[in-house]
């Protein structure tokens, strides 16, 4: 465009050459201003959109602190202000075992998330002495919420200003690549301090909900760890329903739980169906239901590693069924959308036992997930 | 100190408002001085005032509008979420805003119609899609 208007404007003629001569100097100008400065720019204006981000992240990350003080003081009723206790939470951090030799890592990692678990389990109950198990159990997911979000802003005010300082293009332009991932994730994380806050189910929580649906009105007993099990008749079959027990903020530990209840029956189990939340590829609809093998369960692994192994020792065959949502939809509360898949889960549960075992088998249906907000 | 900062960051800076109120302010002059030169006959520098004019006015209201859009962003809204209460017996069911402590398989009171036990058998949230409709 710059390079027409010269042309244009000495179409004038007349009262339009003294205008066409400062349009075509100011046109040389801004050609040779791009051509040296052109790059640095280009910086600015990513900085610019990172700076705007960064306010964005700032904001949602107090809003999280925040909500997670007004939570404490409200469930907890403690003694002295809590916010200085939070603010120490918010910056706790876990070292990872060592990994040049992986040999026992799996073991080792899950006594650092025990430790992990229960430190911060004690702190929740030494912030908010007044509340109960489901309520320190929601309390401890709001304020994992917002340690998240307080990590993302801190990286995130990391990379930026070292970008501005090193006025490094390449610093800046990675970050500006992958802020709107980091942003979606931010907002997610957003959406779920209050539905931690509040007690509500989230979209994770389709696995629990099915296996709940499953063992309402039959009678549970406790597993290691956190977790509930229920014998009920399916379709000719003993279904061991199991989920993280409710309704507070929980996912159990399914590796332990399916262990221990694979030994109990001697490894006499025909298959174990695992039930969760399947992360949506864009295009695909929030709620559809997908099947298939492997163990379907997230985190870090030592759950999955766990139930692996179990399997493994005794042949047991693994089924999944998982219901497709974005990560957004996972964290906050449950889209009536993913409520309303229950029941098609439900029917592929029992396709699933009846294709694949016979009558008078004994079968694991696992719901995975949190379980906020869901009782069983 | 976090309060502060978080009400910083969802104010329009004052600096930036009253640099759109002032090339507001000079747009409007540029046009009622285009206006003036068109009756007096001169049509070329009105014609120029004009534009500078429109697109002085057009930018400061876009700036402004862009900095409302962005302090109504940051604003995460909180959607509605509904319970849902059923009465196993008689079938009757009815849905209401969630209220704290509320659970999935959660006994309320008895039913108006058959005094069974109610109970939450849903809570979600509904969802209007803003997202745009691909062809695939």
């Amino acid at each position: 465009m710059l390079a027409v208007l010269p042309a244009v404007t000495g179409q004038l003629g007349g009262a339009g050459d003294s205008i066409s001569q400062i349009l075509s100097i100011l046109f040389y100008v801004i050609f040779i201003v791009f051509l040296f400065y052109g790059q640095r720019i280009q910086m600015y204006v990513m900085i610019r959109e990172v700076e705007g981000s960064l306010y964005k992240l700032k904001y949602i990350k107090d809003e999280g602190r925040r909500i997670a003080i007004e939570t404490i003081k409200e469930l907890g009723k403690p003694q002295t202000d809590p916010s200085a206790r939070v603010d120490r939470y918010l910056d706790y951090f876990t070292i990872s075992p060592q990994s040049m030799d992986p040999a026992g890592i799996v073991y080792k990692l899950d006594h650092i998330l025990d430790v992990r678990d229960t430190r911060l389990k004690d702190e929740v109950k030494l912030m908010a002495p007044a509340s109960d198990e489901v309520q320190v159990n929601n309390l401890e997911n709001t304020l994992e919420a917002a340690m998240a979000l307080n990590y993302i802003y801190k990286v995130v005010r990391h990379y930026y200003i070292q970008g501005k300082k090193t006025l490094s293009l390449y610093i800046i332009m990675q970050l500006q690549m992958i802020l709107p991932l980091v942003m979606k994730e931010a907002e997610a994380y957003a959406s779920a301090l209050k539905a931690f806050a509040y007690g509500q189910p989230i979209g994770d929580g389709v696995g629990p909900l099915v296996a709940a649906k499953l063992m309402h009105g039959y009678e549970t007993r406790k597993v290691p760890k956190d977790c509930v099990v229920a014998e009920v008749p399916l379709e000719g079959r003993t279904a061991l329903i199991m989920k993280a027990e409710g309704p507070g903020g929980n996912v159990g530990k399914p590796g332990d739980a399916i262990k221990a209840v694979i030994e109990e029956n001697k490894g006499k189990i025909a298959a174990v169906i695992m039930i969760d939340a399947g992360l949506k590829l864009e295009g695909e609809m929030v709620g559809e239901v997908a099947e298939g093998v492997g163990a379907a369960i997230g985190g870090p692994g030592v759950d999955q590693y766990k139930i692996e192994e179990a399997l493994v020792d005794y042949h047991i065959p693994i089924y999944a069924v998982i219901v497709k949502e974005d990560i957004g939809d996972a964290v906050s509360p449950m889209r009536k959308e993913i409520s309303d898949s229950v029941d098609k889960v439900i029917e592929r549960v029992k396709s699933v036992i009846l294709e694949r075992t016979k009558e008078g088998d004994k079968v694991i249906i696992f719901g995975v997930g949190n379980t906020i907000g869901i009782g069983q | 100190m976090s309060e502060n900062s978080s009400s910083a960051t969802t104010k329009i800076s004052t600096y930036l408002t009253m640099i759109v109120l002032i090339v507001l302010a000079l747009s409007m002059v540029a046009l009622i001085s285009s206006v003036n030169l068109f009756v007096g006959g001169n049509e070329v520098a009105a014609g120029y005032l004009l534009v500078i004019g429109l697109i002085a006015m057009a930018l400061s209201l876009y700036v402004m509008v862009q900095s409302r859009k962005r302090i109504a962003d940051m604003k995460i809204e909180a959607p509605k979420v509904m319970t849902t209460i059923e009465c196993r017996k008689c079938g009757f069911k009815s849905v209401r805003e969630f209220q704290r402590g509320d659970f999935v398989f959660k006994e309320l009171d008895p039913c108006q119609k058959c005094n069974e036990k109610m109970l939450i058998t849903a809570i979600f949230k509904e969802v209007r899609e803003r997202e745009k409709p691909f062809a695939f």
